[in-house]
């Protein structure tokens, strides 16, 4: 373990985490699917809450005035946080989930007509297929996939003539099932080459490595707020000015109007444009503090914590289990998080999740909203055991032993 | 927290290892298939039914030892049953599971209507997550008698 990286005292900072189930600790490894929260951030939105809430850019009286400071301060926060040029660049959404359907509807249908070919990879969620999907439906574009690789890494062989005549190119930057963290520089190189425009699904990527759209050269990056120590409710869209600009808005509402008159309306500038409606107020406050907290500790300490935890997680199942266990995903540290789905001896998976849980483990059994690229893996569940900042080598420890459980019932 | 040993009883498990009356049935016996959309479990019913009786019945598809279990376990239960009794069971089931009737009142156990095996479910409403598992096939059987 890295010894600049103190994770009892991180885990210390989670109330959540001090609490016992049953007698014994949780062992919290659901990281993939939503993140605990830190003292700061909770104590950030009660603040707020106690003391500064109050309606946001439209009303006179100094509260509003904090309180629309506050938001606009956790505005500048995201931007910092991903390397965006502009504050403006940053638009508040419920999730990446909506970022990504406010691409589809309002880029996407400004752009596209019928036969246009969107590209997307095998390895993406439902929130970067099933947008897609619509469209097809709607418009009748056309969507190709890249291909993986036999160890879960995207297969780039036939990338230039797969985005050939591309109007986007969408992909995650880290996958929620295999844990794969994708080129994205290339990738977003290899779009514009095509004359493409590079969507970033940063979901599983955001939270756990340093994010740098404009190293990417990237012209969107959809994340959101709850997966990386912040509050649910708020996402994130982040969009290159220009296409924002150029692009219809996608909700009508109040705030993102510049006027409205019985015959019609024109829209307020970036990114109230994209904003209709009260916002997730205290929850961007909370999205700040979220940041503020990462940065305490630097993206780059909890990226070498995570590849640490992989490799810790790799020995320890492998030299276990042997072949009893099947790891998906790449088994190179460098070019993956520490998000593992698994299949244990011939146990479904959601047996497996119900005797972990008698240990206190959380895990996510299921599908993981991958559909297809379960179809892919030849199986219709996995588990899935995905590590943060939070978690340390005495969890790996705890769910080795857990599964030891699972062999007795299920008699092998 | 209740006790494993409450919902892997060992007939289930042999159920789930050994599931009974596996297979498909070619047309035109009715077939209907449930999904689970939160798990991805997936169970295939397929129901011959002639004179108002259930002459044969197969079960297919994947998923938990749960799922697959009562999905087994119902199949032994209702082939050779007329109809009426085969939803009277359906009924007795989702009572057994805490399930409400379509007005939400709990349903009362019809003291005719005999459970057997299927007893050894039982312990799945303790784990309230699972009970979507176990009424999958049954779900199922009712659309397939519906096409029926």
């Amino acid at each position: 373990m890295s010894s600049t990286f103190d994770v009892a005292a991180i885990k210390a900072q989670f109330p959540l985490l001090q609490r016992e189930l049953n007698g014994a600790p949780l062992v919290y490894l659901d990281s993939a699917n939503t993140s605990q929260k830190p003292k700061a951030v909770i104590d950030a939105m009660s603040t707020f809450m106690e003391q500064h809430y109050a309606p946001i850019n439209r009303s006179a009286y100094q509260l509003a005035a904090e309180a629309t400071d506050e938001f606009e301060g956790a505005r500048t926060k995201v931007r910092h946080f991903i390397n965006a040029r502009r504050d403006h660049e940053v638009v508040f959404t419920k999730n990446a989930t909506e970022s990504l359907n406010l691409v589809t509807h309002a880029w996407g249908r400004a752009n596209l007509s019928q036969g246009d070919v969107v590209v997307l990879t095998e390895m993406e969620h439902h929130a970067n297929i099933v947008p897609w999907h619509m469209l097809v439906q709607e418009l009748g574009i056309v969507l190709r996939w890249v291909p993986l690789t036999s160890d879960g890494q995207l297969d780039l062989t036939d990338l230039a003539q797969t985005l050939d005549g591309a109007k986007a190119f969408s992909f995650t930057a880290m996958s929620n099932v295999l844990g794969t963290i994708t080129p994205v520089q290339q990738l977003c190189r290899a779009a514009h080459d095509a004359g493409a425009i590079a969507i970033v699904d940063g979901c599983q990527y955001v939270p756990h490595n340093i994010t740098d759209v404009q190293a990417w050269g990237a012209d969107f990056l959809a994340f959101s707020s709850h997966k990386l120590c912040g509050p649910s409710g708020i996402g994130v869209l982040w969009g290159r000015e220009e296409l924002l600009d150029a692009m219809p808005p996608f909700l009508g509402g109040g705030n993102m109007i510049a006027d409205v008159r019985f015959d019609g309306f024109t829209t307020a500038p970036l990114p109230a444009k994209f904003e209709a409606g009260t916002p997730p107020i205290t929850e961007a406050v909370g999205l700040g503090a979220a940041i503020d907290f990462l940065n305490g500790i630097g993206m780059a300490n909890i990226r070498q914590h995570e590849i640490d935890i992989a490799r810790y997680a790799m020995t320890t199942l492998t030299e276990r289990f042997g072949d009893d266990i099947t790891l998906h995903g790449p088994s190179n540290v460098e070019v993956r998080g520490a998000t593992f789905s698994f299949a244990f001896r011939d146990i479904h998976p959601h047996d497996l999740s119900q005797v972990l849980d008698q240990r206190n483990v959380c895990v996510r059994a299921g599908h993981h909203c991958a559909k297809p690229l379960m179809r892919l893996l030849g199986v219709h569940a996995t588990a899935r055991a995905s590590f943060y900042l939070y978690n340390d080598t005495d969890d790996v420890d705890v769910l080795a032993d857990a599964l030891d459980g699972a062999t007795d019932i299920f008699g092998f | 927290m209740p006790g494993l040993e409450d919902l892997y009883r060992e007939i289930i498990l042999d159920h789930h290892r050994n599931p009974r009356n596996r297979g498909e049935l070619a047309p035109p016996a009715s077939h209907a298939v449930g999904h689970n959309p939160l798990c991805g479990d997936e169970i295939s019913v397929y129901l011959q039914v002639e004179d108002g009786i259930v002459t044969d019945v197969k079960v297919g598809g994947q998923g938990c030892s749960i799922s697959q279990s009562s999905a087994s376990m119902m199949s032994q239960a209702i082939k050779g049953k007329p109809v009426d009794e085969v939803r009277a069971l359906v009924r007795r089931f989702k009572g057994l599971m805490s399930i409400p009737d379509e007005d939400g009142n709990p349903i009362e156990p019809d003291p005719d209507v005999k459970l057997g095996d299927l007893e050894a479910l039982q312990g799945v409403v303790k784990f309230p997550v699972r009970i979507k598992c176990a009424i999958l096939g049954w779900n199922t059987l009712l659309q397939a008698l519906e096409q029926g």
